[in-house]
This record gives structure tokens, C-alpha cells and sequence, in this order.
């Protein structure tokens, strides 16, 4: 490992300690103080991009922060975040909405937007394989760097635009998926097909997602326990672009794929890691990321008189 | 290119719209919903003496929000001490509820626990009577 790789690690812990510094203190910060009534609960898929077919229960709300960490050649290391706040509003319908934001290395912090999407579940029982429906409005700007999809060309190249330049590049954007998932044996697998569509007049973009994963242990044990194995999940993910509607698959598009794991800790409070890989030149070699979500049941019911 | 994304949104919405249609009409009756291949399934934790334990863990995490810390329901959700669950409703029937749910009622789809923790919060819920 040379001088430049030896700077370009620090400069990510750095970014790594900032992050923490600020938007995860905030949210264990968050889980502290959160009344002990305060039912949360956590059961989640270890996935970053992909979408799973479950639904936020109905009255639950689900708050959680997102980071990705890369160093692209040629470029400044980054953090890409993004707060979700994820409401179930029917048990077939889910609402949530994104406050996304970024730092790079030696340039600036910057908030790069809003996303909303919803999510309908067109078919009440579990199948072999269940479809959801999802439908977002971005207003995000080009300095965008959540990398909460891959579409279209999107590459490495994009996040050598220096901040100052890509913020003044607004992007409001449709983008539709369809999200499939199966149950099997305790795996989930879950893939997502995604077509964007920047409303200033670009073509349609394509993506696609693909997640697989279990926990380690299925049944649950009769006493409490911190770090026994069921309260993990572990799983693979890959995703990447498919091009656009003037030239489909998988030419100058960036792919990813990495191992991922969570963690469900005792006070309700879910931990997420996935180190993932740029599997051609066209993508970021390695994007790190990371999450803290907490649910909170029934949400609304605590502002209600005699609330539980 | 544009007509096909107009197509898709449109194809979209029908589908959005065919769902609220149905599940307006779904009236709740799940029991009658269980096919019987379904409800003649045996719980394999029955006879676990650690399965009602591990069940009550699962249901105070997941469950009791909405049916109360010992089961006996909520304002808007329904008592599991009830005759319909634990009379009429064999195990095989409540773990096709917890597979599938009752979405039209607000009861969500607890596939995401797996088969082993359907089965123990069962046992903790039958074990109530």
C-alpha cells in the first residue's frame, strides 16, 4: 500500500468519525432519550439499496440514517447520507420520506435534497413471489452522493464534479421500481427493476437491485440474549445500472455487489454494515456502508391522551 | 420511449386502484379463508417446553403493542384470549394468518419472523386459554 492509499484510509476514518460525530450521536442520542413505554422494535433485512417486499406495519414509524463512504480514483473521499423517516400508513401502503445530504474531503457539506416515494402492495397474501409497487419524487441537485440506486451511467466520473459545480445541477426526478420478494426457508430474496426519469426532459433510466439473505438462527432462544445468533441477519447484494432508453444494458453502467450484515441490539436499535465492490472500472472500487434505524410502534397512539 | 413510461404509470395506477377495490371489500372473515391443508398443520415447537417461553419473547417484541402485553386486545385490535382463537382457530390457522396476514383489517404479514418464531409465538398464544 502505497502513501496515497495509507491518506486515502485516513481521510475515509475521518469522514467515518464525522459521520458518527454527527448523525448517528443524533440518533442514539434519539434512542436514549426515548421514553422506556416507547415500544421499538426492529426486524429488518440487511439491505442498502434493494427494497424487500415487507411493508412498514401499519401506526409504526421507522426512522433511519443511511451513509455510504467511497473514495472514486481521480477524486476527493465522501460521505453520502441520507435520514429516512418510513411510515406505515395501511398495511398495504407505506410512505417515507428522505432528507439526503454529503461531505467530501478538502471541498464542502452541503444538503443535496428531498426524495418521497410510496410504496402499495397490490395483493393482500403471501406468495411464492410478491410484487410491490413503489413511485418517488426526487428534488435532489447533482452533488448528490447517497447512491441509493444505481441507474442509467452513473459512474465513478460523476463524483469527480467538485460540489461547488454539480449543486447547481437540479435533478427532479420520477423514479418507479418493481420491487419482487420471496420468503423461502427463512431467505429472503428480493430484486427491484427501476426506470428514472429526470422531468427536465432526459430519457429513462434503468437500474436494478438483488438481495438475498437469512438469519442466522431462525428460531428465537427462551431467554434474552445480546449476540446470539438469531439476532443477525446476513445476506449478499448486488446492484448496478442497465444503461437508458437510447441504449440498453449493461455498457458504461457501474455494478456493485458485497456482503451484508445486521445486527438487532437489545434497546430496539438496528446496526447495518456492508462493504461493497466495484466489479468494473466504470464503478467506485469499494463503497462502505452503514446504518442506524430505530422503529417506534404505534407512533401516533403516544400523543393520545391515556396512550400507551 | 415517453408512451411507454405514460403506459407504465397509468398500468400503475389501475393496479393501485384495483387494490383498494379490494381489500374495501374484504370483510375480516379470515378463518373461513384457511385452506385446509393449512390448518391441518401440526406445530412442530407444540410439545417444546421452551417454545411458549421463546413465543412470549416474540410477542411482547412484535405483538403486544397492538393486542395488549398479556394478549387481552387493545382498543382497536382484537383480544387473542378470544373463543375464535383459541377454540375455533387451530395452530395450522394461525400460522396461515401470521404467514399471510389480514391487511384489509391492519393485522400485517409476519413472514419476516420465519416458520420456527410463527410456531413459538403460537404456542405462547395458545398456551393463554
Amino acid at each position: 500500500m502505497d502513501l496515497a492509499d495509507n491518506r486515502s484510509v485516513v481521510n475515509a476514518l475521518r469522514i467515518l468519525k464525522l459521520s458518527f460525530l454527527t448523525g448517528h450521536a443524533a440518533l442514539l442520542l434519539l434512542g436514549i432519550l426515548l421514553p422506556s413505554y416507547l415500544k421499538i422494535d426492529c426486524q429488518e433485512y440487511p439491505y442498502f439499496v434493494t427494497y424487500s417486499q415487507e411493508m412498514e406495519e401499519p401506526g409504526n414509524l421507522d426512522i433511519e440514517m443511511f451513509n455510504v463512504v467511497g473514495n472514486p480514483q481521480g477524486g476527493d473521499s465522501f460521505i453520502g447520507s441520507d435520514v429516512e423517516f418510513e411510515y406505515g400508513l395501511k398495511g398495504w401502503w407505506t410512505t417515507e420520506f428522505y432528507l439526503d445530504g454529503q461531505a467530501t474531503q478538502n471541498q464542502s457539506t452541503i444538503f443535496t435534497g428531498f426524495r418521497w416515494e410510496n410504496r402499495f402492495r397490490p395483493l393482500s397474501r403471501e406468495h411464492w413471489i410478491n410484487p410491490v409497487l413503489y413511485v418517488e419524487f426526487e428534488d435532489i441537485n447533482g452533488a448528490n452522493k447517497s447512491l441509493k440506486e444505481v441507474v442509467g451511467h452513473d459512474g465513478r466520473y460523476d463524483f469527480l464534479v467538485p460540489n461547488w459545480l454539480a449543486r447547481m445541477d437540479k435533478e427532479r426526478e420520477l423514479e418507479l421500481k418493481l420491487i419482487l420478494g420471496s420468503n423461502v426457508r427463512g431467505w429472503n430474496i428480493s430484486e427491484n427493476f427501476i426506470a428514472e426519469k429526470n422531468l427536465a426532459g432526459d430519457p429513462w433510466e434503468f437500474g436494478y437491485a438483488f438481495g438475498v439473505s437469512r438469519a442466522l438462527q431462525l428460531a428465537a432462544s427462551a431467554r434474552e440474549c445480546t449476540f446470539c445468533a438469531e439476532k443477525f441477519q446476513a445476506g449478499l447484494e448486488m446492484y448496478g445500472g442497465l444503461g437508458d432508453a437510447n441504449g440498453f444494458g449493461l455498457h458504461l453502467t457501474s455494478q456493485y455487489l458485497g456482503p451484508t450484515i445486521n445486527w438487532s441490539a437489545p434497546n430496539g436499535m438496528t446496526v447495518a454494515f456492508s462493504p461493497q465492490f466495484g466489479l468494473n472500472g466504470y464503478s467506485i472500487p469499494v463503497l462502505y456502508r452503514f446504518s442506524v434505524s430505530y422503529e417506534i410502534q404505534q407512533f401516533f397512539s403516544h400523543f393520545h391522551r391515556g396512550g400507551s | 420511449m415517453k408512451n411507454g413510461g405514460a403506459l407504465l404509470v397509468v398500468a400503475m395506477l389501475l393496479i393501485v386502484a384495483s387494490s383498494l377495490a379490494l381489500f374495501a371489500t374484504s370483510n375480516g372473515a379470515w378463518l373461513a379463508n384457511v385452506p385446509q391443508r393449512d390448518r391441518e398443520r401440526v406445530n412442530p415447537y407444540r410439545d417444546q417446553p421452551d417454545a411458549v417461553a421463546a413465543g412470549r419473547r416474540i410477542f411482547v417484541d412484535h405483538c403486544a403493542h397492538c393486542h395488549g402485553d398479556n394478549a387481552d386486545g387493545t382498543k382497536k385490535r382484537p383480544s387473542l384470549k378470544s373463543a375464535r382463537v383459541q377454540q375455533e382457530a387451530t395452530d395450522g390457522d394461525l400460522h396461515w394468518l401470521l404467514v399471510n396476514g389480514n391487511r384489509g383489517q391492519g393485522m400485517p404479514s409476519w413472514i419476516k419472523l420465519g416458520d420456527p418464531q410463527i410456531w413459538q409465538v403460537i404456542c405462547y398464544v395458545k398456551s393463554l386459554h
